[in-house]
C-alpha cells in the first residue's frame, strides 16, 4: 500500500472509532439515570479501598487454575490416548473414557463443583479432606479435563498415520511411537486451543465461591454488601481482563506463527 | 541370524482392502545379500506387499518368513521383528519435530537401548558416509527432498536391519534429486545389503538388480535376471508394460 494511502486508511479508522464510541459515551451518560448508575459502579472511592483486598483475594484464584491446570494437561491426555486405543481388548477402556467426557462435559462445572464441594464431605468418611479449595480443584479438573482431552485427540488425529508407520517401522512400541512421535507434533499444533481453555478455567476459578471458598468473587461481594455498592465486582472484572489479554494476544501471536510456518512448510 | 535360511520367504501372500484383492498369492525368496527389484503399474500390489513384510499391513492367508523365523506366526513380537527389517518410504515421513540426529538415533536409543553417545556416534558415522555430517542438527523442512529421502535411508540403516524395503523412494523427488537417492542405494547393494525394492525407474531395477519381479494384479507374473525381463519378456503383460515404459521416455 502507498504511504499515502497508509496515512488515509488510519485516518479512517481512528475517526470511525472515535465517532462510534463517543456516541456509545453519550448515549450511556445521557441515559436518564446515569448519575446513579456511574455511583453505584463507579466510585472511585471504593475502587481504590477495595483493590488491594481483591488483589490479595485473587491469589487464591491464581493458585486454584493454576494447580488445576498441571492436573488438567495430564489427565486430559490421558483420556484422550485412553479413547484412541485401538482394537478390541481396549473396548472398555475406550468405553469409559468416551461416557466420562460425554458426562463432564454435559454436566455444568458450577453443579460438578456443588455436588463434591458439599457432596463428599459431607459423606463423612475418614481421613477424606474437608476443604473448600482441595475439592473446588478436584471439580475443575475433573469438568475441564473432559474438554481438554478433546482438544488433545482432534490435535492427536491430525498427525498423519504416515508418522506412525513411520515410527512402528523402526521397532517403536505403540506407546513409544506416541510418546517420542505423535503426541509431541499433536501438542504442538493444540497449544493455541490449550490455551483457549486455560483462559476459560481462569474465569471459572470463581464459580468455587459457591462452596464458600473466600476467592475474588467472594470478596468481592463481601466488599459489595459493606459498601452497598457494586464498584468491587467492576474491579474484579477489571483485574480479570488485565491477567486475561496478554494471554489471549498470546495465543493470537501462537496460531499466527503456526500459520506462517505451515505455509511455509507447504510451498517448500 | 544367518544361515538358517533365505533372507526372505513368502509363499502365498494374499492380501486384500475390503471387496479388492491386492495381493493374490504372491510367492518370493530373497536370498541374502541379493537385491530385487519390484516392479509393475501402479496398484499391482508392490507397496502393499512391502508394508506387508514388514508387518504395516496384517495378512489374510500366506506366510512370510524371515530367516528361519516365521514372522507372520501367531503371538510374534511385531517389534522384535520390524527391528531386523527397515522400510524406507516414497513420501520420506521424517519426524518434523525433529532435528537429522534426532531422527536418526531415536530408535537406536528407544528400541535398542544404545547409550546416546554410541548411538550418536553411529548415526554420525552414516551421517558422514552419505554425505550429511553437515545436516545433522538441521530439522527436515529445511532440507531438499533428496537430502530427506538419504535421512530416511540413514535412520533405517541406524538400525541395522537384515533386510531393508525401499518403497518408491525416488517417485516423490524432482528429476535432478533423483540419482543422488540412486547411488546411495547402489552403494548400499555394493556393500551386500539385502533389499528389496519397488521402482518405477526401469534403468536403475536394469542396473542394480539381481533379479527382476514383474507384478500384476497382485500376483508376480514374471522374474528373472534383469537382463532377461528387459530384453526378452516371455509374458505379452510385462511386455506391453516395458512398451509402455519405454514410450514414456523411462527406460
Amino acid at each position: 500500500m502507498p504511504p499515502r494511502e497508509a496515512v488515509r486508511s488510519t485516518l479512517i479508522a481512528l475517526i470511525s472509532t472515535i465517532v462510534v464510541f463517543g456516541l456509545m459515551a453519550v448515549v450511556v451518560t445521557n441515559a436518564p439515570n446515569w448519575p446513579d448508575v456511574q455511583r453505584a459502579f463507579f466510585d472511585g472511592a471504593i475502587f481504590a479501598r477495595s483493590l488491594p483486598k481483591l488483589v490479595e483475594a485473587f491469589g487464591t484464584n491464581v493458585a486454584l487454575f493454576l494447580i488445576a491446570e498441571i492436573f488438567i494437561l495430564a489427565f486430559g491426555l490421558v483420556l484422550a490416548i485412553l479413547r484412541g486405543l485401538p482394537g478390541p481388548v481396549f473396548f472398555p477402556l475406550r468405553l469409559l473414557a468416551t461416557v466420562y467426557v460425554d458426562l463432564f462435559r454435559a454436566v455444568p462445572g458450577i453443579l460438578v463443583i456443588y455436588l463434591l464441594g458439599f457432596g463428599i464431605p459431607g459423606l463423612g468418611i475418614a481421613g477424606v479432606p474437608n476443604d473448600v479449595f482441595f475439592w473446588g480443584a478436584v471439580a475443575l479438573v475433573l469438568v475441564y479435563s473432559a474438554y481438554v482431552s478433546e482438544v488433545y485427540r482432534a490435535g492427536i488425529e491430525s498427525v498423519h498415520w504416515s508418522q506412525e508407520a513411520a515410527a512402528r517401522s523402526l521397532g517403536l512400541s505403540r506407546l513409544q511411537a506416541l510418546r517420542y512421535v505423535i503426541v509431541p507434533q499433536a501438542v504442538r499444533r493444540v497449544i493455541p486451543p490449550l490455551l483457549n481453555d486455560f483462559i476459560g478455567l481462569q474465569k471459572d476459578t470463581v464459580l468455587v465461591s459457591v462452596i464458600g471458598l473466600v476467592e475474588i468473587f467472594r470478596e468481592g461481594q463481601i466488599l459489595k454488601s459493606a459498601a452497598f455498592n457494586f464498584t468491587p465486582l467492576v474491579a474484579i472484572a477489571l483485574i480479570f481482563v488485565v491477567v486475561t489479554i496478554p494471554l489471549a494476544r498470546f495465543t493470537d501471536w501462537l496460531v499466527a506463527r503456526e500459520r506462517g510456518r505451515q505455509v511455509a512448510g507447504g510451498a517448500r | 541370524m544367518s544361515g538358517l535360511g533365505p533372507a526372505l520367504h513368502i509363499e502365498g501372500l494374499h492380501k486384500s482392502f475390503g471387496a479388492l484383492e491386492v495381493l493374490r498369492g504372491i510367492d518370493l525368496e530373497v536370498a541374502e545379500h541379493e537385491v530385487v527389484c519390484l516392479i509393475g503399474s501402479s496398484g499391482s500390489g508392490k507397496s502393499t506387499l512391502l508394508r506387508c513384510i514388514n508387518l504395516l499391513e496384517p495378512i489374510d492367508a500366506g506366510r512370510i518368513v524371515v530367516e528361519g523365523d516365521e514372522i507372520t506366526a501367531r503371538g510374534v513380537d511385531v517389534n522384535r521383528i520390524r527391528r531386523r527389517i527397515g522400510i524406507v518410504f516414497q513420501a520420506f515421513n521424517l519426524f518434523p519435530h525433529m532435528s537429522v540426529l534426532a531422527n536418526v538415533t531415536l530408535a537406536p536409543c528407544k528400541v535398542l537401548g544404545l547409550g546416546r553417545a554410541e548411538a550418536e556416534a553411529r548415526a554420525t558415522e552414516l551421517l558422514e558416509r552419505f554425505g550429511l555430517a553437515d545436516k545433522r542438527n538441521a530439522y527436515p523442512d529445511r532440507l531438499s527432498g533428496g537430502q530427506q529421502q538419504r535421512v530416511a535411508i540413514v535412520r533405517a540403516l541406524a538400525m541395522r536391519p537384515d533386510l531393508l524395503l525401499l518403497d518408491e523412494v525416488t517417485s516423490a523427488l524432482d528429476p535432478e534429486l533423483v540419482a543422488e537417492v540412486l547411488n546411495v542405494i547402489r552403494e548400499l547393494a555394493a556393500g551386500g545389503m539385502t533389499m528389496v525394492i519397488a521402482t518405477h525407474e526401469m534403468g536403475f531395477a536394469r542396473d542394480i538388480a539381481n533379479r527382476v519381479c514383474f507384478l500384476d494384479a497382485g500376483q508376480i507374473l514374471e522374474e528373472g535376471p534383469p537382463a532377461e525381463i528387459f530384453s526378452a519378456p516371455r509374458e505379452e503383460r510385462t511386455r506391453q508394460f516395458l512398451q509402455r515404459v519405454i514410450d514414456a521416455g523411462r527406460l
